[in-house]
């Protein structure tokens, strides 16, 4: 039962780190219609500036630095790349973003080489006991700052003149166009605020019980993908739960994985996918995607 | 009061195509500041690719277009639709479009972002004002209100920019005669504020109501135009689109009937 626990609340921590990530995924996709596979860069390369840059300027500095640079790094790809792709189709430019992401991603990997960095956050290895349960600091952080973020996300989404631009985009571009809304800032909007939350993603993804970034950091990132998926990708709620779906199934999989050994090693890495394929083939659309795309 | 600018519309030698399909070919008119103006003919003559045009949204539809756009003395061709609004046009989409999942006071707001808060907020009240109805469904999605609901909400959503020029595309479309009587009513009294109107339609009974001038448009091109009573009295105009025949109805009579026989 304690196992139980301690592996649901990691599962639920790294869950809440997942969909930092699946909701920038998303946020992109609802304002572009534009399916992000540069996304696992976007996140090494957040991770990988605070990693370097941490032991010049201290953890927080850094932080706030990496957090800026990636969000200026996905801004950048929006404004010089996809917003200047005069293609017709929203499928190609999803490929187009396979390439920003095999060029980013390799130039990041060379730069790390076979290093693994501390990201020097000031947790380290604290471990916090309640009632027989031990748990890392660092979970306890990750899942506090994930609900925060993705709580005041959610609220400028809601109620700010940024989330209702989005929101009238996402729904009709043509019309938000005609009601004056400039729709490149809104994609402008909706990559920076992706690049930033996956750069403190990043940051979790890095920290105790994870040794350290290095070059197999934005492998982690792909299990956001099928958060995103399973979740509906244009349904903001679809990828809170899908990270949570994803995180908690992840964990007790690992968790388990000597009672599963039938099913062979790695389960954990496998399961969110196999979760995903059988989510989808219920409700293709995902659990809280639309159902059937309109278009007029 | 909105600030009235007092500034002409005019679009000249217009020629729109999407690839190989030409939609426009030099088409020509103007909506004089203030005015209502009426845009008539079937589906397909052009009368969506003109409010287009005029609104920059032709690249969501892959079309291109040459000729002369302007209002009060600047060039609209070129800009982008936010830009268009930005100078004082704004358009009212055909079939409505109201942002559906979201609240009827959401799509106020997404109407007014481009305008400061407090502008914003007065803008509102007249609105409110103009359609006590969208006060009291502030809360509702707008998806779940009636078709001539959503007609003033889309009607009101565009009114938040302020406009100096309205362009509607069919807004009584679909709407049972009260309703589109209700709407019509609204249009005269927007534009008696000081608010150019530009209206396509295919109700032309209504549209010559209410407009000064109109311009029939058949396959991309102006076929007939002149003042709103006189195409109303053009026999040519009764009989295609006002469905009445008069004395001539034996002599129709006669004539459609192989047709119906065939």
């Amino acid at each position: 039962m304690t196992t139980f626990l301690e592996l649901l609340v990691n599962g639920i921590s790294i869950g809440a780190v997942y969909a930092l990530i699946a909701l920038g995924f998303v946020v992109i996709f609802k304002a572009t219609e534009v399916v992000n596979f540069a996304h696992a860069s976007l996140l090494l390369a957040g991770g990988y500036l605070v990693a370097r840059l941490h032991p010049l300027v201290g953890f927080w500095p850094a932080l706030l630095l990496g957090v800026s640079a990636a969000a200026v790094v996905a801004a950048l790809i929006e404004f010089l790349i996809i917003r200047r792709a005069n293609v017709g189709s929203h499928s190609v430019l999803a490929i187009v973003t396979i390439g920003v992401d095999i060029v980013l991603t390799t130039e990041l990997t060379r730069q790390i080489g076979t290093e693994v960095l501390a990201v020097g956050d000031p947790w380290a290895d604290s471990v916090v006991r309640v009632g027989g349960i031990t748990v890392a600091e660092t979970r306890i952080v990750a899942l506090v700052t994930a609900s925060l973020l993705i709580g005041a996300f959610l609220l400028a989404f809601k109620y700010t003149g940024w989330g209702v631009a989005m929101r009238a985009t996402a729904e009709d571009a043509e019309t938000a166009a005609l009601m004056g809304i400039r729709l490149g800032r809104v994609s402008l909007g909706a990559w920076a605020v992706a690049g930033g939350l996956a750069a403190v993603a990043a940051v979790f993804l890095c920290v105790f019980p994870t040794p350290g970034l290095d070059r197999s950091t934005s492998l982690a990132a792909i299990k956001a993908f099928p958060a995103a998926i399973l979740g509906g990708l244009d349904s903001t709620t679809g990828a809170l739960v899908g990270g949570l779906i994803v995180g908690v199934t992840e964990a007790l999989m690992s968790g388990y994985q000597n009672d599963l050994a039938f099913l062979g090693r790695g389960i954990g890495d496998v399961a969110p996918f196999l979760v995903m394929i059988v989510i989808l083939l219920i409700r293709p659309a995902g659990l809280f995607g639309t159902k059937e795309p309109a278009r007029v | 009061m909105p600030v009235t600018r007092l500034t002409d519309l005019t679009v000249g030698d217009l020629a729109v195509s999407y690839g190989p399909v030409r939609a426009l070919g030099g088409l020509s008119l103007r909506v004089p500041a203030g005015s209502i103006v009426a845009v008539l003919g079937a589906n397909g003559a052009g009368k969506t690719t003109l409010l287009r045009a005029v609104s920059g949204t032709l690249r969501f539809h892959r079309g291109v277009s040459r000729g002369v756009i302007e209002f009060g003395g600047a060039r609209l061709s070129g800009l982008s639709a936010s830009a268009v609004v930005a100078r004082g046009i704004v358009q009212v989409p055909e079939g409505r479009r109201v942002f559906a999942r979201m609240t009827v006071e959401e799509n106020l707001r997404a109407g007014g972002l481009g305008r400061p808060r407090k502008a914003a907020r007065l803008a509102r009240d007249r609105v409110h004002e103009l359609f006590p109805v969208l006060r009291e469904r502030a809360g509702q999605r707008a998806g779940l209100l009636s078709g001539g609901e959503q007609q003033m909400l889309a009607i009101g959503r565009a009114l938040m920019a302020e406009p100096a020029a309205l362009l509607l595309d069919e807004p009584t479309l679909g709407l049972a005669p009260l309703v589109a009587a209700k709407i019509a009513e609204t249009i005269r009294e927007i534009n008696a504020l000081g608010t150019s109107v530009l209206l396509v339609e295919q109700n032309v009974a209504m549209a010559l109501s209410l407009a000064s001038y109109a311009y029939v448009l058949e396959v991309g091109e102006v076929a007939l135009e002149g003042p709103a009573g006189e195409l109303a009295a053009s026999d040519e105009v009764r009989r295609r689109y006002l469905g009445v025949a008069d004395a001539v109805e034996g002599r129709l009579a006669t004539r459609t009937l192989p047709r119906w026989s065939a």
